[in-house]
């Protein structure tokens, strides 16, 4: 037999039937819809059509939501968004993750905590980030309104079998190295459509080493890189991570699908379309200074000239210097910030929080700033631990779950001017507020800018008490 | 869906890279009903300042481009979210194709499901469309989809796209009539999965 890939394995796994043309309608196992699944619901009742399989569909209140003064929605547009995709679920008999359940939160950490993600299964959702799910050997990606309307009705979605990719990470990351680095790194080096039409995957002996939240981290931002989608074998650490969730398989049928996912593994000799190594030990922390992704350097650099760029590049770098209000050359370290955003989807699970909270513990914030956990239950563990009690002893606002200032939809916005470190996934122009200035970075790093107020290396800030 | 065969129509050039759905259509707007048309949203905080005055020099506001139904851009337009709404926000304020070197997989989805060509040249043809634009008395650019074919002036492109997305558009099918055919195939796989892999099912709520 032709020795496959995890993602051909997954694949193969998934095909209803091809057409002549190559197209393949696929099984979808589950589906998650937002608020901004209306369009597609809409969709739905034009043709008069019900969900095909309620069961494996799940409703998630998370782009709307506010982070405060819950479950109250003050503002009547948001309270009716949230309120259409409640009436939507309960109309069509689907699990809806309300505002005020416990289990609410951001769909990409929501999936994996309550053991709806699972390795081997097709995962959708009408949302990019959808590659999250991917850490765990599961083909996912996010899809548009007229993607989800179709997978509503029938279960499947027409695809066309994407190129394999490798991205494989020698060696291991130095301390307080994390996979968002990691993925900042690839980015910038490949571009923020490197992965264009791919399937990529992550593996080498940086990627093993990754906790689940981590290997999270990194599959959420390969949809930055342009990747079709990302997968990461599954190994002990995904087993461990499933073992008693609410809606994972348990005893003999845990037995049953653990067996499966052994076998979810690149067969030596398969064959990928392209592949790309990094050394993990040359990974600094990294920041963003414009306006893609793409845009990232190590934090010990200095902001580029768009002068002495290659042709083409420069305007880009001039138009984005512009609107970030940097000049070109000065050290990244110098960049004073107005505000931190810790949150999101890519580092918003408890050890992203963790890592915030040792950086913070003992020490004041220079700025203000939002900490809005990942899901309820992320809020729930991190306040066990007394992580919320260094946050607003910093001066941090913490606050309830949701997508909140990374899409600014709930009214989480940064203020035009204001410049924001943040533990997001895009400093596109305008994402966190019209006139907003962004720049990514790990939770640590976030931490460490709001110490200081500026952008700074936390690998160098002193410790407490010095 | 519309079916797309051809299009002579005023080209607008946007000279940018990474032209992403955030810009396309600023999240703010996505609440509101389609009903009113997206129009007006389309790449707003380029088009517009914050007190809400056109910007002159963006070439959308250029009334040497007033009623392009094309868009000329380069690499990775449409990269980032899956909103559809982007697509949305083009096609109400009339743009039917969108030629650049690169295209977000996602973006290039919904815009084949909603009837608007994403059309792929190399950067060099996307530049020299760029520059032709920009000085051309008459921005006029006919867009050939059963040739894959972008003419204009002296300049002529053959530009590439997937032949399956190809046919969808000129044909203008809907999937979901085309999936139903296959029920029978779907109904076997379900039932296949029940008996083998019961685990995927959700434990709590399995049928």
């Amino acid at each position: 037999m032709t020795p496959r890939t995890l993602f051909d394995k997954l694949w193969d796994s998934h095909v209803i039937t091809t057409r002549e043309d190559g197209e393949a309608l696929l099984w979808v196992d589950r589906h998650f819809v937002h608020e901004g699944s209306h369009h597609a619901f809409r969709q739905l009742d034009q043709k008069n059509r019900a969900v095909a399989e309620p069961t494996l569909t799940f409703g998630i209140a998370d782009h709307y939501v506010p982070t405060r003064g819950r479950p109250l929605i003050r503002d009547p547009e948001l309270a009716g968004m949230v309120e259409n995709l409640r009436a939507n679920t309960r109309r069509h008999s689907i699990r809806h993750f309300d505002i005020d359940d416990p289990a609410q939160g951001i769909v990409h950490v929501v999936g994996p905590e309550q053991g709806l993600t699972l390795p081997g299964l097709l995962i959708v959702c009408g949302d990019s980030h959808t590659s999250t799910h991917g850490a765990f050997g599961a083909f996912a990606f996010g899809i548009g309104a007229s993607e989800v309307a179709h997978v509503l009705m029938t279960q499947t979605l027409w695809q066309r079998k994407p190129k394999r990719m490798r991205i494989s990470v020698t060696g291991q990351l130095g301390h307080h190295i994390t996979a968002k680095d990691l993925a900042l790194r690839i980015i910038s080096t490949i571009g923020a459509d490197g992965a264009r039409g791919h399937a990529v995957e992550y593996a080498g002996e940086a990627i093993s080493a990754l906790s689940m939240e981590g290997r999270l981290t990194l599959c959420n931002m390969a949809i930055e890189a342009g990747a079709r989608c990302a997968v990461i074998a599954p190994d002990e650490t995904t087993f461990k991570w499933i073992k008693g969730r609410t809606y994972a398989p348990a005893l003999h049928d845990l037995e049953q699908a653990i067996a499966g996912w052994r076998t979810l593994t690149t067969d030596s000799g398969a064959a990928f379309d392209r592949e790309v190594t990094f050394n993990a030990a040359m990974i600094a922390p990294t920041v963003t200074w414009g306006l893609s992704p793409e845009d990232a350097l190590p934090i010990t650099d200095l902001v580029p000239d768009p002068v002495v760029q290659a042709e083409g590049r420069s305007l880009q770098i001039a138009e984005a210097l512009s609107y970030m209000g940097l000049t070109p050359g000065m050290a990244l370290q110098s960049i004073v910030i107005d505000r931190v955003f810790i949150g999101s989807c890519t580092n918003a699970r408890i050890e992203d929080i963790r890592a915030a909270a040792a950086v913070l513990k003992g020490r004041r914030s220079k700025v203000p700033g939002l900490v809005s956990p990942g899901s309820s239950g992320v809020k729930r563990q991190a306040e066990a631990e007394g992580l919320d009690h260094i946050f607003t002893a910093a001066g941090l606002t913490w606050a309830d779950s949701g997508c909140s200032m990374c899409v600014g939809m709930n009214g989480d916005l940064v203020a035009a001017g204001e410049r924001c470190a943040s533990t997001t996934n895009r400093n596109f122009r305008g994402r966190q507020g019209q006139g907003a200035r962004t720049h990514l970075m790990s939770p640590a790093m976030v931490a460490a800018a709001a110490v200081t107020g500026r952008l700074t290396d936390v690998r160098r800030l002193p410790a407490v008490g010095d | 869906m519309e079916r797309f065969t051809s299009l002579e129509a005023i080209a607008c050039p946007l000279g940018l890279a990474n032209v992403d759905t955030d810009q396309l259509i600023p999240a703010r707007f996505m609440k509101r009903s389609r009903a009113d048309g997206y129009g007006a949203y389309l790449l707003h905080d380029l088009r517009f300042d914050p007190e809400g005055q056109a910007q002159a020099a963006f070439a959308l506001n250029n009334p040497h481009f007033a009623g392009a139904r094309i868009l000329v851009a380069q690499r990775n337009f449409g990269t980032g979210s899956s909103r559809e709404a982007a697509v949305y926000a083009l096609w109400d304020f009339g743009i039917r194709c969108v030629i650049a070197p690169s295209f977000g997989d996602i973006f290039a989805s919904n815009a084949v499901k909603n009837g608007l060509l994403p059309a792929t040249v190399t950067e060099a043809e996307a530049e020299a469309l760029l520059q032709l634009l920009g000085t051309a008395t008459h921005p006029m650019v006919k867009v050939s989809l059963e040739e894959m074919s972008i003419t204009t002036g002296d300049l002529s492109i053959t530009f590439m796209i997937d032949p399956v997305r190809r046919m969808q558009l000129l044909n203008g099918w809907d999937d979901i009539d085309l999936t139903m055919r296959h029920q029978h195939a779907i109904d076997a796989y379900k039932a296949d999965l029940i008996t083998h892999a019961p685990w995927t099912w959700p434990r709590i709520t399995c049928p």
